[in-house]
């Protein structure tokens, strides 16, 4: 039987805690990342037959390595290569939430996109276009409220089929300005021809650009290590669709 | 399995990082970076999200007027404080004596059916009087009071409460050199000191991290509250008439915590001016929408996690205790018991500060978990002839009443425990966190310093006016 | 159109500003960012703390705080809102 590893990214305070509580049940266990002082939370549940083992990884406003929590939360999803990541967004205040699902977007393309809190925003009057916002990010994206566990069957069979390969997402590519767009073509062969394809090479040379030396450090502790056993998701290619 | 590298020299990546560095040139790329994308999100939203009523969104925001207005703030906050003791000291009184009772009601028959089977007393001591009558004293002293405190304080942390204190109190800990989340990783250390040192990593800054870590002490945790309370109730709220008992029980702990905040703010401006010099960091707290908690839920992983896991842990801790202490007390050397001897040696320097050498004893045996220093104490009590069965508060009251205690010892056992040095579990957290032996001991020496001169003062002050 | 340029720490209550600049470096300013407080962006000022500092700011529906030493050193112009 298949297991697939799931990861909960999102800010702070977007009910992610909540989800992966309504998710996992009492099947958790938690503990502290490898060599940070940052906690590990990890359960496991069913759906369709199929087992997920989920990873709760630390609620962060971005991806940029600012923090301890930050580095874990990156290092997880560019290293550990989780089957899907479910990115949970705070329907209160998408505008600042979607800054990270582009973030995680530009990591990997095996995402579905899940905005919690839906039942907050009704009650605010914030009316949400959920096709629009799928079409523009280019993945899957499921509506919730997470504390009275609403649509969370929708979101695991988007979940299963972005696991299982069913739905093969394109992810919007953020265009940044003229001058960075022009660094990023330079330096993406170099990155290819050192690193290979096993990251995303557009993503490594923006974070090259921004001069992100925790990665760099990352990625040479990384190289030490023996290469991880887990079937591959092949960034380098297009995908088929 | 996956490709490795393709070269895996690091010297390739550094080259390939200086490439990127010769590239960005400067800080523009940084900002570039992050306001493209929020150019992108920003068009999204634009196109996807519908305000029918932008007055609607400022309903969150209402609360906040009232909690952390100028008037009202600091008064809520202590309001809330001191119903949560409230809640936790009155629910707490009566299955603390029912399990107490039901104890002592299972050792009666315990000890008769060792008796039946003609076991040495040496081994009915260890294992009943040892073993058994420390472990049940822990259970029935700290689980009530911890199986409501707990999921109480829960609810107001979902609630959404907490940052609204670390938004009042802030620039009380801005003045004392502190960071902003300090009163976070405080509010944590109510629970658990041990964990709370954990939680200190919430703040970057190494030097307000170990401001943090040094003052999280003077937060009483879950293994001191049992002997506030029980202090409290027993010493200083005996003058009032019954019904207002437990509300002044509840104003005198609210008292220490707050003498605790006290201690708190003025060793990290000390420290801030001292050892640990340095401006205050920068600083951004998001104070998130008020939700209404799940009350069954949050009643029911609370109590699974934190009450059942501090139980479990006291009682690890007190089993072993009780039976030392037990040996300790039953041992004669001299024709007085080990115990004894170290009470005596402890004795003098103890009542210079308004203790006894029974009470220091115990605080100094306590050093692995702060919950087995009351059960140490009375077992130390108890050990010494003046056999009580300790099956009720009362009799708990007359136990140390038969040892001299007054009120001033009463005071003084609650400001030593609020002050004085943080439990081995903290401490070897602490080691961990800092990875400093000098951090590590001072965070030991400066409590136990500061709760020395405290007791002293107030032992001095109060004989000298002939209050007891 | 005449604008005043203010900083953050000089606004009052109710007061909403449009964000001009952010004279601020290093991690705290990608922080800043992260949260909302962008140029161009429009933020609405809260609460003061009841010590009168931090002060609560409305950025993209979130509530964050900040203390007068971050919010001195960020500028934008006033575009109403002043209930005094």
């Amino acid at each position: 039987m298949t297991t697939y590893r799931i990861a909960l990214a999102g800010n702070p305070n977007t009910g992610k805690s909540t989800l992966f509580n309504a998710l996992t049940g009492l099947r958790q266990h938690t503990g502290n990342w490898a060599g940070k002082t940052v906690e590990r939370a990890e359960g496991e549940f069913t759906h369709n037959g199929k087992t997920f083992r989920v990873i709760d990884l630390p609620g962060t406003y971005s991806l940029y390595s600012n923090s301890a929590d930050e580095e874990v939360a990156r290092n997880y999803i560019i290293f550990e290569k989780p089957d899907v990541t479910i990115v949970v967004l705070d329907a209160t205040s998408l505008e600042r939430n979607l800054n990270l699902a582009l973030q995680v977007l530009e990591m990997t393309n095996r995402v579905v996109v899940c905005i919690n809190l839906m039942d907050e925003a009704a009650k605010l009057g914030i009316r949400i276009n959920l096709d629009r916002i799928s079409e523009r990010l280019g993945v899957p994206v499921a509506a919730i409220s997470a504390r009275s566990k609403t649509g969370i069957e929708a979101l695991l069979d988007l979940v299963e089929k972005v696991a299982s390969g069913r739905i093969v997402p394109v992810p919007i590519r953020v265009t940044y300005s003229e001058e960075i767009e022009q660094s990023i073509q330079k330096l993406e062969p170099f990155i290819r021809q050192t690193l290979g394809d096993l990251f995303p090479a557009r993503w490594v040379a923006l974070r090259l650009l921004d001069g992100d030396g925790s990665l760099l450090a990352a990625l040479k502790e990384h190289a030490g290590e023996s290469a991880p056993v887990k079937e591959v998701v092949n960034y380098g290619q297009t995908v088929c669709h | 399995m996956a490709k490795p590298y393709a070269t895996n020299s690091s010297n390739s990546l550094d080259s390939l990082f200086a490439a990127a560095a010769k590239l960005a040139e400067g800080n523009s790329i940084r900002d570039g970076i992050v306001s493209d994308i929020y150019k992108t999100t920003h068009e999204i939203c634009r196109e996807s999200v519908r305000y029918e009523d932008r007055k609607k969104l400022e309903t969150t925001y209402r609360l906040d007027k009232i909690v952390t207005s100028p008037i009202w703030g600091f008064p809520i906050m202590l309001a809330i404080l001191g119903v949560v003791f409230w809640i936790t000291i009155a629910g707490a009184n009566v299955p603390s004596e029912m399990l107490a009772s039901m104890f002592t009601w299972i050792e009666g028959y315990l000890t008769a059916g060792f008796q039946a089977l003609h076991v040495p007393e040496w081994i009915h001591g260890v294992l009943v009087l040892g073993f058994y009558r420390g472990t049940s004293w822990v259970i029935s002293v700290m689980l009530p009071p911890m199986a409501i405190f707990f999921p109480v304080f829960a609810l107001l942390e979902n609630f959404g409460f907490l940052p609204r204190v670390a938004f009042n109190m802030d620039r009380l800990f801005k003045k004392s050199g502190g960071h902003g989340k300090q009163a976070l990783t405080m509010s944590m250390g109510f629970g658990c000191n041990a964990a709370a040192i954990l939680s200190t990593r919430i703040i970057e800054s190494p030097r307000e991290r170990i401001l943090a870590i040094l003052t999280n002490n003077f937060v009483p945790c879950n293994g001191r509250w049992p002997i506030l309370i029980l202090l409290a109730s027993l010493f200083m709220a005996v003058g009032v008439s019954s019904q207002y008992q437990t509300m002044v029980t509840a104003f005198i702990v609210m008292g220490m915590v707050l003498i605790g905040v006290a201690v708190t703010l003025a060793v990290s401006w000390v420290l801030s001016k001292t050892a640990l010099r340095g401006i205050p960091t920068h600083y951004t707290l998001e104070l998130p929408p008020y939700r209404k908690p799940q009350f069954i839920k949050t009643i029911l992983i609370s109590s699974r996690d934190k009450s059942w896991n501090v139980l479990k842990r006291a009682v690890l801790v007190a089993a072993p205790a009780g039976v030392i202490t037990w040996i300790l007390g039953n041992v004669d050397v001299g024709g007085t018991s080990v115990l004894n001897h170290m009470a005596a040696f402890f004795d003098p320097f103890a009542r210079a500060i308004g203790l006894d050498g029974f009470i220091l004893m115990a605080f100094i045996l306590g050093l692995p978990a702060n919950e087995i220093v009351l059960p140490i104490l009375l077992m130390g009590y108890m050990s010494t002839g003046a056999m009580v069965d300790a099956d009720g508060l009362d009799n708990i009251k007359q136990i140390f009443l038969d040892h001299g205690w007054t009120w001033l010892t009463a005071l003084n056992t609650m400001l030593f425990s609020l002050l004085h040095y943080p439990c081995g579990t903290t401490l070897i957290n602490i080691y961990k966190e800092t990875k400093s032996v000098k951090w590590t001991v001072l965070s030991g020496v400066i409590p136990l310093a500061i709760a020395i001169a405290v007791t002293f003062a107030v032992a001095q002050t109060v004989r000298a006016f002939g209050w007891v | 159109m005449p604008t005043t340029s203010v900083r953050l720490s000089d606004t009052k209550t109710g007061n909403r500003v449009r964000l001009v600049r952010i004279d601020v470096q290093g991690v705290l300013r990608r922080r800043l960012l992260d949260l909302g407080f962008v140029p161009g962006n429009v933020v609405e000022v809260l609460q003061k703390s009841p010590l009168g500092d931090p002060i609560a700011f409305r950025v993209n529906n979130t509530t964050i705080a900040l203390r007068q030493e971050e919010s001195s050193l960020i500028f934008g112009e006033l575009i109403g809102g002043d209930r005094s």
